[in-house]
């Protein structure tokens, strides 16, 4: 009789770090294989579906760019939150906030020939809108103790049904024919295409922007340096001085700001309007993004792109192979159980012992 | 039947999941064992409670398989967070997303399909008494199975020496291990169990509730178990006071909107959400230095051998 038995490890071979993610990576596909047996589908052309075609022509790497746009900027944030062990899962009540704040100087301004201060207007008041909601559950967590989890996550349903409220009655389009949607912003409400025959635009530079700035606060910034004291050592850091309370308030706001700006960024480049739906779900998506990029703000660039990839792969799949959308949610949760169990390899060595020894 | 009879129905029917779930959650975290996807492995056992009972035919049949399909799921967060030690919040909320993901594609046979939920059984003699005997005696057989497992667990929990040792391995591993107990196996009977009352939660919803498949039909409610839980203290007889306060508030807001009440609709369907942060608040505030549940709640263990 054998056991598995875990032994916590001394150090971490760096080649480790590395191989994790990918091997996370490569049991999704094999699963990927067998639901795709499962499901009766020829895997080979299921898994070119998935995962070949949508980088396979220029128009398709623009998409899987639209797409990661909004993933990798909620999951830098949340990187943030999740290293100093404040678990926001709202993002994407924040982002929906953002949207809206943003989308509401759009709707107000319409058909007035506002001048080009607008859209840098909208980023920001989108940036805030989300900062304040997500200091909602942060307010809650310092001031009274309340779970953020559980916070963070009622916020969103609150988020979901406000926009629903707004665009089925005030901001509804009046020459809409009843849709629940606002009017189409006006272009100089819209964030500029970057290229003909695409939907890239200015939001993709800024997402890389932002992973370049927090990279470089993490790697190079006392509070940086605080943020990750505060999560792997919470009695260090507060002997360094650090105070927990405020760092919280500090990466909710950074997280709600970023997730706020990406909805901004979704409703004014890629919808153009604001209607229920605007996100397929990029909040609860970027919290798998933001593990598989082991909590690091260029990993999340990368894991961000393939998350983008499984995305429109779903879509392709669902359009050309009629299969349901949610096997797309069935990957990342999968991939999110591989991430988490190929990381045990690196804290711990796993090893098969007797039951006799142990 | 009066209006407030029928009102205190309506009640008891929406409080119902949401209690089986929690009542779940609750031994589990006592246990230690913070499984954040209530919400996955419920919407699970809606989804394949009600494929089999549209399959087979037999509401029976599609309970059992309910409550297996929320413990294959809580094996699943179980190889993770016991055996390799994964973080608890992230394999949570892996098997939420995980959960909704693959509700979808069983369900999606069944989209539409109806069928007659599972009625009311009536107790000989007590359901005749006046005002009570309707409301309490005359209900489906998930309401007394709610309250049969508050009372058990209740039981299990203070009065057994298994509900002890269940609870030593929450409050601290450690020591719980130094005495010679096995920690993993206890919290892993204790997830199991969890994963069971939240597939049996999820086949009321579509066996009885709503007795129909519309994917993402949980709205929620596996996460307002969790709060429940939060707000009960971990303690059974307050978890059913804090799912009849949810359920009430559920109900009280679609009355609203039925009567006409000049809010929008909107905003009375978001109270459920407001008032689990508004309790969540309170019952902190209250709380203030008192119990902080179990100790070693969302820490992973591995035996230094």
């Amino acid at each position: 009789m054998r056991r598995l038995v875990l032994e916590r490890r001394m150090e971490t071979p760096w080649a480790l770090t590395l191989a994790s993610p990918l091997l996370a990576v490569g049991l999704t596909l094999v699963s990927a294989v067998l639901v795709f047996l499962a499901m009766g589908r020829d895997p080979l052309e299921a898994l070119f579906v998935y995962f070949v075609m949508p980088v396979s022509d220029l128009w398709g790497l623009q998409e899987v760019a639209v797409k990661a746009t909004p993933l990798v900027l909620i999951a830098v944030g949340l990187a943030l939150c999740y290293r100093s062990n404040n678990w926001n899962i709202g993002a994407e009540g924040q982002f929906l906030m953002g949207a809206m704040a943003g989308g509401w100087l759009a709707v107000a301004t319409h058909g007035m020939g506002a001048g080009a201060w607008v859209l840098p207007a909208m980023l920001a008041m989108g940036a805030l809108g989300g900062a304040l909601f997500a200091l909602i559950p942060a307010l809650l967590k310092t001031r009274f103790g309340a779970n953020e989890i559980l916070t963070s996550l009622m916020l969103v349903y609150v988020a979901e049904l406000l926009l629903d409220w707004l665009v089925r009655g005030p901001w509804r389009d009046p020459q809409g024919f009843n849709m629940p949607q606002t009017v189409v912003f006006a272009p100089e409400a819209t964030i500029p295409l970057l290229m003909e025959g695409g939907r890239l635009n200015l939001g993709t530079p800024i997402m890389l922007l932002v992973v370049v700035l927090v990279a470089l606060m993490v790697a190079r910034t006392l509070k940086g340096f605080e943020i990750t004291l505060v999560g792997e050592a919470p009695r260090a850091a507060r002997f360094a001085g650090f105070d927990a309370k405020r760092l919280t308030w500090t990466v909710f706001a950074i997280a709600g700001g970023l997730a706020g700006l990406a909805g901004v960024l979704e409703a004014a480049g890629t919808v153009r309007m604001l209607q229920p739906g605007l996100s397929p779900g990029y909040g609860f998506t970027a919290i798998i993004v933001a593990f598989l990029g082991r909590l690091n703000p260029v990993g999340c660039l990368v894991a961000g792109v393939f998350l983008a990839i499984t995305f429109i792969g779903g879509e392709n799949a669902q359009i050309m192979m009629q299969m349901p959308l949610d096997v797309t949610r069935v990957f990342q949760g999968l991939l999110l159980f591989y991430v988490l169990g190929c990381d045990t390899l690196l804290l711990y060595r796993v090893r098969w012992v007797r039951r006799a020894e142990a | 039947m009066t209006l407030f009879e029928a009102i205190l129905l309506t009640v008891i029917t929406a409080s119902t999941p949401l209690l089986i779930a929690a009542i779940g959650e609750l031994v589990v975290e006592r246990s230690g064992v913070l499984n954040l996807g209530v919400e996955g492995m419920m919407i699970m056992g809606a989804a394949v409670g009600i494929a089999a009972a549209i399959t087979t035919g037999s509401s029976a049949f599609g309970v059992l398989a309910a409550v297996l399909a929320g413990m294959a799921m809580a094996a699943l967060f179980a190889l993770l967070t016991l055996g390799l030690a994964t973080n608890q919040v992230a394999a949570g909320l892996a098997l939420a997303i995980f959960g909704l993901g693959l509700s979808g594609v069983v369900g999606a046979p069944f989209v539409g399909v109806q069928r007659e939920g599972i009625g009311q059984v009536a107790i000989p003699y007590l359901s005749d008494i006046p005002f009570l005997g309707p409301v309490l005696f005359a209900q489906d057989p998930f309401v007394y199975a709610a309250f049969a497992l508050v009372a058990g667990v209740s039981w299990f929990l203070f009065r057994t020496r298994a509900g002890l040792v269940l609870r030593a391995c929450g409050e601290n591993h450690a020591s719980a291990h130094a005495l010679g107990h096995h920690v993993l196996r206890v919290r892993f009977l204790a997830v199991l169990f969890g994963g069971a009352c939240a597939g049996l939660a999820g086949a009321y919803l579509s066996l009885v509730y709503t007795p129909f498949w519309t994917s993402g039909m949980t709205a929620g409610r596996g996460w307002i178990a969790l709060a429940i839980v939060v707000f009960a203290s971990w303690l059974p007889w307050r978890a059913a006071v804090g799912a009849y306060l949810f359920g009430g508030a559920t109900i009280l807001q679609l009355h609203a909107q039925s009567a006409g009440v000049p809010l929008p609709t909107q905003l009375l369907a978001a109270m459920p959400y407001l008032i689990t942060i508004l309790v969540l608040v309170l019952i902190m505030r209250l709380r203030r230095g008192g119990v902080a549940g179990p100790q070693s709640l969302g820490q992973p263990f591995v035996p230094d051998r």
